[in-house]
């Protein structure tokens, strides 16, 4: 049933009446997400998309038993929605907003440990594309006709990257299980190598596209937690050879600031530990073709 | 976003931290009537960039007469100080503090700093301060102190009791450094800082506690609720390219290179940009258009990158999802027909609405080379720059 999201989800859009939210949310049912109201505060009950609007995440969990939620709320409440929908009970949330300070995600995520980890809410990005199970359902920005449905999961901080990836495989008949959206930022809801756990178990994965880039530990520390316990083959790309050291490249995320962090050093550490590396961004499609062809033949 | 150290001082000074007196001059003239305000008979100068490392590139004097902080003052004003961190191109010295001189007995680095891996405020202290941490962690590593603060709960008395005595500080200094690490937090934490270092942190022969220098960053997402950090801002201290960038809300940074880049999206930005170097180029920017690019959107794009004499060739590379492939050809078309581009342009369209979009940019008859594939628009672009490089020169 690939990873987090499915036809069956029950999703709502925090942010629902804006423009940003309105036109996503459109988009979203138009692919078959199950999406079943949306959070404006101060519109509660209004019908807006053919959908209810609650005034409170918890309103909307009670009248509509939504597990999932979407956030496009702008950067400076962003922090406060995400915290909001972990509170009413939702088990599964994509921010999408970009431009959120650092200091109110160390308080996010300090905030969910309030919860034992079975009811955790589980957050991916934000500064993300979202994510889609192709053929299912999408929570996201992503377009959907790019994906086609099939058996490799990716997971990678930037849409538009994780675009390719999925065109490049399209084009060679390759399909997507699920594609997870991590987020650019420095502090995210899921690290890479949490979403490795879940394509780890999932029945319907048989290989695993990890797109990451310079800046931070968390390529480096998914690498080391595959090399000790991942039996599905782990193909990677790293983004930012040419990154000089110390700028921001777009993402808040994305800057060498210590040893370890440029392309180099990242494909480096990948290497040892056993991951394939794609060694271009244009060798997507054929290096993840050759891993499921060697596959098929060692089965 | 970076601040001066004389901005940093000032903030923290107002927070409990102790600094030397100083004053800040724009002329020789006020440097040396801020070192007859200060007193005494030894100052030292030194020259406001954003960058460490000024001392070995002459941006620090010590001047014990009128006359050398006059003529130190005219050395360094005007001119571009190059130090490891700030790369070949240097910065303008326009400002200078002038600071009493104090008598060092002990330095200490400390600095506080956003840790990605705890998703935490990291303290890292050392008592071998004065040289930079990475020498630091090569030379004395097991002298480095780390502590990370509960967002939750702020940081403590304790934590910052542990510091001190880790420090080896003497008891009468225990309170005093408590003062200044708690007083450094609040300033971190409340004005949204994503990094302050204080190196040296300095014991002085008469037992007191003072930051002799101050850096500190700024989270640019949180600049719209620090209004008094945003005016701290010192535009003369940035590649002019990327300030007409970020002006007109593009997110740009200046490199190098010849083949210029327009592209949606961080990630695939780098991506291009690395593409660009395996097929035998060097990229001259990053810039991520972001979503929802308009026509005016892209035409600006070209404007900036065009800014940059640089610039040889530009690469579009669009892969739309929120975007639309037919509003970035019209975006084009209009660059070319408005801004003028006088290099070769290789575009590159993905995604929603690509059929029109490429019939937009044939269907105008400008001079576009269109490719298919990304590895293909590096190609190309990386061949039309040599053409055009051989041109110029044969």
């Amino acid at each position: 049933m690939a990873i987090l999201l499915n036809r069956d989800t029950r999703a709502i859009v925090q942010g629902f009446t804006g423009k940003i939210g309105s036109f996503h949310a459109e988009d979203m049912k138009r692919y078959g997400t199950n999406v079943v109201g949306g959070v404006t505060p101060g519109k509660g009950g209004q019908t807006h998309l053919g959908l209810p609007v609650f005034n409170t995440v918890k309103g909307a969990v009670r009248e509509t038993g939504a597990d999932a939620s979407i956030v496009f709320v702008p950067p400076p409440f962003a922090a406060d929605s995400i915290m909001e929908a972990a509170d009413a009970g939702i088990k599964f949330c994509v921010c999408i907003t970009d431009g959120i300070p650092s200091q109110d995600m160390m308080r996010v995520k300090r905030y969910m440990r309030r919860y034992r980890f079975e009811d955790r809410m589980r957050l991916i990005g934000p500064n993300c594309a979202g994510i889609i199970t192709p053929g299912q359902a999408l929570m996201g920005i992503m377009p959907g006709s790019i994906y086609l449905p099939g058996r490799v999961g990716i997971v990678g901080r930037s849409g538009t990257l994780g675009y390719e990836a999925a065109s490049q495989m399209k084009a060679l008949g390759i399909g997507v299980s699920t594609s997870v959206g991590i987020g650019g930022d420095p502090i995210n809801g899921s690290s890479f190598k949490d979403i490795l756990e879940l394509f780890e178990q999932d029945d319907d994965t048989d290989a695993v596209v990890m797109i990451g880039e310079i800046g931070g530990p968390q390529e480096a520390e998914a690498a080391l937690w595959a090399r000790d316990n991942m039996r599905k083959p782990l193909i990677a790309y790293i983004a930012g050879l040419s990154a000089p050291k110390g700028r921001r490249m777009g993402h808040a995320g994305a800057i060498i600031s210590a040893f370890g962090e440029s392309a180099q050093e990242k494909v480096e550490i990948l290497k040892d530990a056993g991951v394939i590396i794609v060694p271009t961004p244009a060798s997507f499609g054929e290096v993840v073709a050759g891993v499921i062809a060697d596959r098929t033949k060692a089965a | 976003m970076d601040i001066h150290e004389y901005q940093a001082k000032e903030l923290l000074a107002r927070h409990g931290v102790h600094v030397p007196r100083g004053g800040l001059a724009y002329s020789p003239e006020q440097a040396t009537y801020r070192a007859s305000e200060i007193g005494g008979g030894k100052w030292v100068v030194k020259a406001q960039i954003h960058s460490g490392a000024r001392g070995k590139a002459g941006g620090i004097r010590i001047c014990t007469s009128d006359q050398e902080v006059s003529d130190a003052a005219e050395a360094m004003l005007g001119r571009k100080l190059v130090t490891h961190q700030t790369g070949p191109r240097g910065k303008l010295v326009s400002r200078l503090y002038v600071e009493e001189t104090v008598d060092i007995r002990q330095e200490i680095y400390l600095a506080f700093v956003l840790d990605r891996k705890a998703e935490r405020v990291m303290i890292v202290a050392s008592a071998s301060g004065g040289m930079e941490i990475e020498e630091i962690a090569e030379k004395q590593p097991d002298s480095i102190i780390r502590a990370t603060v509960d967002p939750g709960a702020g940081m403590q008395h304790y934590q910052a009791r542990e510091i001190a005595f880790g420090l080896g500080l003497e008891n009468n200094l225990i309170g005093k450094a408590t003062e200044t690490l708690l007083g450094c937090y609040r300033v971190f934490r409340d004005y949204d800082a994503s990094m302050l270092e204080i190196n040296p942190l300095v014991v002085t022969r008469d037992g007191n506690l003072m930051a002799l220098d101050a850096k500190m960053s700024f989270d640019e997402n949180a600049l719209f609720r620090r209004p008094q950090i945003s005016e701290l801002r010192d535009k003369s201290q940035e590649d002019p390219r990327e300030t007409f960038a970020s002006d007109r809300g593009l997110s740009y940074v200046g490199l190098d290179g010849n083949i210029g880049c327009i592209i949606n999206g961080a990630g695939l930005a780098m991506a291009t940009m690395d593409m660009i170097k395996i097929a035998g180029g060097e990229p001259a920017n990053f810039l991520d258009i972001g979503g929802g690019a308009s026509p005016e959107r892209v035409a600006k794009s070209f404007r900036a990158v065009l800014g940059d004499k640089n610039v040889k060739t530009i690469l579009v590379n669009i892969f739309a999802g929120i975007n639309r492939c037919d509003w970035v050809a019209e975006g084009v078309v209009k660059a070319i027909r408005e801004v003028g581009v006088n290099v070769p342009l290789v575009v590159r369209l993905a995604g929603t609405k690509v059929e029109e979009g490429r019939r937009i940019l044939a269907d105008s008859g400008e001079a576009v080379i269109v490719a298919e594939t990304l590895a293909e628009a590096a190609d190309k672009a990386v061949a039309a720059w040599r053409s055009a490089t051989m041109r110029k020169s044969g």
